[in-house]
């Protein structure tokens, strides 16, 4: 429990605790989270982004080109999403139409990508919420009480998982390098298509890595999801949030803008379609100058000011039509309602996403829709693999313009992604990037919204202040 | 936990792993050009006594991740026995399962133990503006911690230093022009703050994992590799990429292609950096041999100190 002097005082009825984590851990990046705890559940939370590099200041005078190489390094574990992005707004700023080739051949490259985000973040990142790795370093210390309830064997069964799940994401990333060229950091997602044309001899080498990983899905990781409900069962009524949900859609199945993933927004229950224009971006509680807040991305500035008063994070708040949103893999199957997977169906005894109700929105919830989306995306692959033409062109050449404007909407595995370019005299004269932690890990907002990864702590339990195992559980069911 | 009792020692006994049967194992089959195979047939028995004395600290200022995440991708030895037989890998935020004020205690309970052995792995840029806190990388007795504060306490104790990826290496993309971070590589800092423990950069956007794997062993091992002006081991990065490229023939034939997607041909007109980049990725290529950014598309120089001002625009020729 870091920043926080041990608490041995008992706990009273109505008795504050402050509890911090800094560092939080097993994510990508930067965080802290701090917590006050009531009777045993957390009353406030505040999360915490330390770190800041100026990707947005950084773009301006360069190439536009140079965009989706150089914004893929924004995060290690999607940068084919941040490529996906920075391309899709690049397609739009050069007026380019893609072949059917380059479309399904970046849907290879990037789906790969999802398959291997997906195991990583259960396996690697939250697992060991869950279970005990081996008694060795990096896998200790751990917390003195960490609330591991599952049996010795179902434990043994998990890290053999954790290992074999290490074997299975690097295959992934043999799957994104085929046509990718490498990875992390695609060289082959550029704007017009992608740069390799896929041959029959690569195909048949992605396939069979392919099957294997499909396999590991199936029949290891969505049955070990469903196997934690058991044990951890009371995680699937807490953690809820806010309920509201953005998706920007993903993985173009046609040229006509029909994605496997959809686009749309759920608010206070009802679902609308996406207007970029209800985005905005409050730095009230962000280290960002004041003046900047409130702009929608397509006029958005980053002016960084990290010893602002009042400030906790160097992460924006974007709200969508005022209100805060929950991004990722659950708010995607919330908007889309895809029939789940057999053993969803029948673990659940429910056929589609929305009929599991208010239990999607918890903890454990997010684990579920994250592994129903793996199944689904793993189907997707299968229908690209027989739809891509050997040898036939997967890129379009285009000079870039002497001033456009692009937007490009996708979803990286962890949720909505915005990029937005401007350009002027051919180079780039303002980017703005809204990501995925963004929708979820941001402050409170000039409203005093807290953001919804805040919101969605309240309420979780703490029985045991020196052993805060939920929070980090709650924080790390959203991926950031 | 001095000498007969190491920390590794009393972490495997629970276990159960023999470390030289696993050593024997991953030694002597190694394939293709697998780090293993550069060390061997000296590995096994360096490496069991390395591990007893030198514990590995890796953290991470401002990068991506996508360091660590490539290291993930080792193949001979796989991450798995790296992780759990090769090195003892004592802090971690990625992978370590413990968070907060107990890994940050066993970190600098670390640090003091094996104070001038333990190495020292550095992943992302170090920011020095506004006092460092355009990183914080954690917090202890209610005080924050900055990357800079940790860079340099720990970095000092370290018995070496490894730093991995461009950003720490350099600056790399987080020192990219139009920066307001000051975003500064280990040994910048090290210069600045009278630092002298020896530094290995291990540059790459991200590092390849066998120069990462590799270097770590053979600091281990032997100790200080060969370093070329910008500390890079000569190991991985000792050759010219044009030079070496299976494109080159076109090259001299003047086979130049005209388009990204063009299966054929030399990258120079489409930008590629080959001829001002130095590293193995000709022959080593990524993701267990399968590709690599020339063959897919073009080099951008992302192992050089100027990475990436000094190669951008990345698709216009030099």
């Amino acid at each position: 429990m870091a920043g926080c002097t041990p608490q041995t005082a008992p706990v009273g009825a109505g008795t504050k605790i402050k509890v911090a984590i800094d560092p939080v851990t097993r994510i990508e990046g930067h965080l802290k989270v701090e917590v006050e705890v009531k009777n045993g559940v957390v009353s406030d939370a505040r999360v915490f982004g330390g770190m800041y590099r100026g990707f947005e200041q950084i773009l301006v005078g360069r190439d536009p080109r140079d965009a989706s190489q150089i914004t893929q390094r924004i995060c290690g574990v999607c940068p084919t999403a941040h490529a996906t992005a920075s391309v899709l707004a690049l397609d739009d700023a050069f007026k380019v139409k893609l072949t059917d080739n380059g479309r399904i051949t970046r849907n290879l490259i990037f789906g790969a990508n999802y398959l291997q985000s997906h195991i990583l973040h259960f396996y690697h990142l939250a697992a060991l919420d869950y279970v005990n790795g081996p008694d060795t370093a990096p896998f200790i210390p751990r917390y003195a009480k960490n609330d591991v309830r599952v049996p010795k064997d179902i434990n043994d069964v998990a890290v053999g998982q954790y290992l074999e799940a290490l074997e299975m994401r690097k295959i992934c990333h043999e799957m994104v390098a085929l046509f990718g060229g490498k990875m992390p950091h695609v060289p082959g997602l550029v704007v017009g298509g992608a740069s390799e044309i896929p041959t029959q001899e690569k195909l048949v080498a992605y396939a069979e890595r392919f099957k294997k990983v499909k396999k590991f899905v199936m029949e290891k990781y969505v049955p070990l999801v469903y196997l934690l409900a058991g044990p951890y069962g009371d995680l699937l009524k807490t953690g809820g949030g806010y309920k509201n949900c953005v998706s920007w859609g993903v993985f173009p199945m046609d040229d006509k803008g029909n994605t496997l993933q959809k686009r749309g927004v759920f608010t206070d229950g009802k679902d609308y379609p996406v207007d970029t224009a209800l985005i905005k971006e409050y730095v009230k509680y962000s280290f960002f100058d004041d003046a900047t807040t409130g702009l929608n991305p397509r006029e958005g500035k980053t002016v960084p000011n990290p010893n602002k008063a009042g400030a906790y994070s160097f992460i924006k708040a974007p709200r969508y039509n005022g209100k805060p949103h929950e991004a990722g893999p659950l708010a995607r199957m919330w908007v889309t309602n895809p029939e789940l997977s057999k053993i969803g169906q029948e673990k659940l005894g429910v056929k589609k996403m929305r009929e599991i109700g208010d239990a999607a929105f918890s903890i454990l919830g997010r684990h579920v829709a994250r592994a129903e989306e793996t199944v689904m995306v793993a189907n997707a692959v299968e229908q690209w693999l027989s739809e891509v033409k050997p040898g036939k062109d997967t890129y379009v050449p285009v000079p870039v313009p002497d001033s456009a404007e692009g937007l490009g909407l996708t979803e990286a595995p962890r949720g909505a992604l915005l990029h937005y370019v401007n350009i002027k005299d051919k180079k780039i004269a303002n980017y703005q990037v809204t990501s995925a932690t963004i929708w979820n890990a941001n402050p409170m907002d000039d409203m005093g919204q807290k953001g919804p990864m805040e919101k969605a702590l309240i309420g979780v339990p703490v029985p045991d202040a020196a052993n805060p195992v939920n929070v980090g559980r709650l924080i790390r069911s959203f991926d950031p | 936990m001095k000498d007969e009792q190491t920390l590794p020692d009393v972490q495997q006994t629970k276990t159960g792993v023999s470390r030289r049967t696993f050593l024997k194992a991953a030694t002597g089959t190694a394939a293709g050009i697998g780090i293993s195979q550069m060390f061997n047939p000296a590995l096994v028995s360096a490496l069991e006594k390395a591990l007893k004395t030198h514990p590995v600290l890796w953290i991470q200022g401002q990068g991506c991740t996508g360091c660590s995440v490539s290291l993930l991708n080792s193949v001979d030895p796989s991450i798995a026995d790296i992780l759990l037989k090769v090195i003892s890998l004592q802090f971690h935020p990625t992978v370590m399962a413990s968070e907060g004020e107990i890994a940050l205690e066993n970190l600098y309970a670390v640090a003091e133990e094996y104070k001038g052995k333990f190495s020292l792995v550095v992943e992302g840029a170090i920011p020095l503006a506004a006092d460092g806190k355009y990183c914080i990388v954690g917090e202890m007795n209610h005080k924050e911690i900055t990357m800079l504060d940790m860079t340099k306490e720990l970095g000092a104790k370290a018995g070496s230093v490894i730093a991995v990826g461009t950003c720490a290496t350099y600056g790399g993309i987080p020192a990219a022009k139009g920066n307001v971070t000051g975003a500064t590589g280990v040994m910048d800092v090290f210069k600045q703050f009278g630092i002298k423990t020896p530094v290995v950069n291990i540059p790459g956007c991200p590092s390849h994992p066998d120069w990462i794997v590799g270097s770590l062993v053979y600091l281990l091992t032997k100790g200080l590799p060969e370093l070329d002006d910008s500390g890079r081991p000569l190991l991985f990065f000792g050759e010219n990429i044009h030079d070496n490229c299976p494109h080159l023939k076109e090259y001299d034939a003047g086979t130049l292609s005209e388009k990204l997607s063009d299966p054929k041909g030399c990258r120079i007109d489409l930008g590629c950096k080959g001829p001002s980049t130095f590293a193995d990725c000709y022959k080593r290529k990524w993701n267990s041999g399968l590709n690599w950014c020339v063959d897919n598309a073009v080099c951008i120089g992302c192992v050089e100190p100027g990475f990436p001002d000094a190669s951008s625009p990345f698709y216009e020729p030099a």
